[in-house]
C-alpha cells in the first residue's frame, strides 16, 4: 500500500478527479449562462426587438433598434481609432523597435491593457465630454477605441513574431528594403492572425458598459449624427435589468442573447480564420 | 577572382567566431566550404553579402571585396549588393504566396521589369533554369506552399536567379531534402556554375567532392585549408582536414 508505486498511482488519480472536477465546473458555467440566456431572453426576442424603439414606460412592447445601430456605431468608430493605432504599433514594436524604445512601449501598453474600463471612462470623460460640453457617440467610440489599441498593438505584435526569421532576410537577401519586406512578406504571411486578434479586441469592447455609462449616456430615441448621446446594447442591457419592470426585465435578457451571439460569432470567425492560415502555411 | 577575402575577424557581440580569414573566391566555379558544425561556415558565408549586418551586435573586421570593391565601406549599397548577390538558405522559405509571385518578387522590388509580359518571361527563364518549370507551369498562380520541399527550395533558386545576381550563396542548400532532390539541387549548381559564381556551405563530403572545384576547410572559426577539391580530397596539406574527411571526427 506504501510502495511508491500505488502512492503516485493514487496521486495520479486524485489529480485527476480535481482538474475534471474544475473543468466541468467551468464548462457547466458557460452552458447555464447560455441556457439561461436562451431560455429568459428567447422569448422577447421577436422581430419588434430588432426594428423599433423602446416603448414610453406604462407601456408593453417596443424594441431595441437604436441600441443595436448605437453599438454598431461606437464600434465603427473605436475601430477607426483602435485599429490603425494597435496595428501600426504591433508593427512597430516587432519590426522596428530596437531595445529600449521598444521595452518602454511594450510596458505602456501592458499597463494601458490592465487599466480597468471605468477609468478609461472617466478619462474619456474629462478629454471629451467636459470639453464638448455633452455626451455623444464620440466620446463613447473614442472611450472604446482607446481600449482596443493595447489589445491590438500585442495581438499584431505577437502574430508578427511568430514569423519565422527566414522569411524576412529571404526578402532582404532580393534586395528588399526592410519596410518593403515587412509590408510585402512579413505582414501577408501574419495578416490572418492579425485580423484574428483585431477582432477578439473588437468583441471584448462591445460588451463593455462602465465606459459607455458617461460617455455616450444612453438615450431612448435615435441618435442621429456623432454629436448626441446613444443608447447602446450593453448599457441598455444595464438600465433594463435595474428597472422595476418585469417586461424590461425579459427585454434585457432578449438583449444579453444578442450581444452574446454576436461576440461568440465574431469569435468563431476569428478561430476560422486563424484555422485557414495555419493550414495554407502548412500547405 | 570575384571575391578578396583578408583577414576577416567576426564577432557576435564578445563571441568571436570567425578568426582571420583570409581567401580567394573563383569566377564561374564552384566553392564549397565544409566542416563540423558550429565552426563558423554559415557566418562567413553571411558576411559575403552582409546579411550578418541584421543581428544585433555583430560585427566584422578586416575586408570583404566584390570585383575588388570593398562591400563594408560606407558608399556601398547594401541593397544593391545583396542583388549581386543572391542567398539560398538551409530551410527552404518560399513565401506565402503564388509561385509565380515568389519568382516575381525580387523583380518587382527592384524594378527590373514593369510590363506584365517583360515579368511573365523571366518568370518563366528563371523557373526554366531552376529545372523547375515543367513540375509547375500549369499552377504558376497556386500558393507555393503547396509545392513539395525540393520543388521549395528549387523555387527559392529560382527566385533568386530572377533578380539576376553575380554570385549565388548556398547555405546546406539540401540539408533537409530527399536524396532524389538532392541529386536535382546538385545537378542544378553544377549547371549554374557557367554563369554564376557559387559558394555552397555542404556538411556532406560526397556531395562537396561532386560539385565543387574548390573547398575549403573551416575548424573552430578559422580557415584550416583552401585548395582544389580534387587536392583537398586526395593530399590534404593540414592534419585536421585528413582527419574530417576521412571521418575521424566532426
Ligand atoms: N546569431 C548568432 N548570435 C550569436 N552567436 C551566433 C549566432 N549565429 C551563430 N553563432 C555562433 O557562431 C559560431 C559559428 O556558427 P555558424 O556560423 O552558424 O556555424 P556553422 O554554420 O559552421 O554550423 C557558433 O559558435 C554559433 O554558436
Ligand atoms: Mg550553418
Amino acid at each position: 500500500m506504501n510502495s511508491p508505486r500505488t502512492r503516485r498511482r493514487m496521486t495520479n488519480i486524485v489529480m485527476f478527479a480535481i482538474t475534471g472536477a474544475c473543468t466541468l465546473g467551468a464548462v457547466s458555467v458557460l452552458f447555464f449562462i447560455l441556457g439561461y440566456l436562451l431560455w429568459q431572453g428567447g422569448h422577447a426576442l421577436n422581430l419588434d426587438f430588432f426594428t423599433k424603439l423602446p416603448a414610453p414606460v406604462g407601456e408593453t412592447g417596443g424594441g431595441f433598434a437604436n441600441a443595436i445601430l448605437g453599438s454598431a456605431k461606437l464600434l465603427v468608430l473605436a475601430s477607426l481609432i483602435g485599429i490603425p493605432i494597435g496595428f501600426l504599433g504591433g508593427v512597430y514594436l516587432a519590426e522596428f523597435g530596437g531595445t529600449t524604445p521598444a521595452f518602454v512601449v511594450r510596458y505602456t501598453t501592458d499597463l494601458l491593457n490592465g487599466v480597468p474600463s471605468i477609468v478609461m471612462g472617466i478619462f474619456a470623460y474629462r478629454i471629451v465630454v467636459v470639453t464638448m460640453g455633452h455626451f455623444s457617440t464620440l466620446a463613447g467610440g473614442i472611450a472604446l477605441g482607446v481600449m482596443m489599441i493595447p489589445i491590438a498593438v500585442r495581438s499584431t505584435e505577437e502574430f508578427l513574431r511568430a514569423v519565422p526569421n527566414t522569411l524576412r532576410e529571404g526578402a532582404l537577401a532580393l534586395g528588399a528594403t526592410k519596410w518593403r519586406a515587412v509590408a510585402t512578406v512579413v505582414i501577408p504571411a501574419a495578416l490572418p492572425g492579425i485580423i484574428t486578434g483585431i477582432l477578439l479586441a473588437l468583441a471584448r469592447v462591445a460588451g463593455e458598459t462602465a465606459p459607455l455609462l458617461f460617455t455616450a449616456f444612453g438615450n431612448l430615441f435615435w441618435s442621429p449624427g456623432w454629436n448626441q448621446p446613444t443608447a447602446s446594447l450593453p448599457d441598455t442591457i444595464f438600465k433594463y435589468a435595474i428597472a422595476p419592470y418585469e417586461d424590461w426585465h425579459q427585454q434585457a435578457w432578449a438583449a444579453g442573447l444578442v450581444l452574446l451571439t454576436l461576440v461568440l460569432v465574431v469569435n468563431i470567425a476569428a478561430r476560422f480564420i486563424l484555422r485557414r492560415q495555419r493550414r495554407d502555411l502548412r500547405g | 577572382m570575384k571575391i578578396n577575402v583578408g583577414r576577416v575577424n567576426f564577432y557576435y557581440g564578445k563571441q568571436q567566431a570567425l578568426y582571420d580569414v583570409s581567401t580567394r573566391i573563383r569566377q564561374q566555379a564552384v566553392t564549397a566550404l565544409i566542416g563540423p558544425s558550429g565552426c563558423g561556415k554559415s557566418t562567413f558565408l553571411r558576411s559575403l553579402n552582409r546579411m550578418n549586418d541584421l543581428i544585433p551586435g555583430a560585427r566584422l573586421e578586416g575586408k570583404v571585396e566584390l570585383d575588388g570593391e570593398d562591400i563594408y565601406s560606407d558608399e556601398m549599397d547594401v541593397i544593391h549588393l545583396r542583388r549581386r548577390v543572391g542567398m539560398i538558405f538551409q530551410r527552404s522559405n518560399p513565401f506565402p504566396m503564388s509561385v509565380y509571385d515568389n519568382v516575381a518578387y525580387g523583380v518587382r522590388v527592384n524594378k527590373l521589369a514593369r510590363k506584365r509580359l517583360e515579368v511573365d518571361e523571366i518568370v518563366e527563364k528563371t523557373l526554366r533554369a531552376a529545372a523547375l518549370w515543367e513540375e509547375v507551369k500549369d499552377r504558376l498562380h497556386r500558393s507555393a506552399m503547396s509545392l513539395s520541399g525540393g520543388q521549395q527550395q528549387r523555387l527559392c533558386i529560382a527566385r533568386a536567379l530572377a533578380v539576376e545576381p553575380e554570385v549565388l550563396l548556398m547555405d546546406e542548400p539540401a540539408s533537409a531534402l530527399d536524396p532524389i532532390s538532392t541529386a536535382k539541387i546538385e545537378e542544378l549548381i553544377y549547371n549554374l556554375k557557367q554563369s554564376y559564381t557559387i559558394v555552397v556551405v555542404t556538411h556532406n563530403m560526397q556531395q562537396a567532392a561532386r560539385i565543387s572545384d574548390e573547398t575549403g576547410f573551416f575548424l573552430n572559426g578559422r580557415l584550416v585549408e583552401f585548395n582544389e577539391t580534387k587536392r583537398i580530397f586526395t593530399a590534404p596539406a593540414v592534419r585536421e582536414t585528413e582527419d574530417y574527411i576521412t571521418g575521424r571526427f566532426g
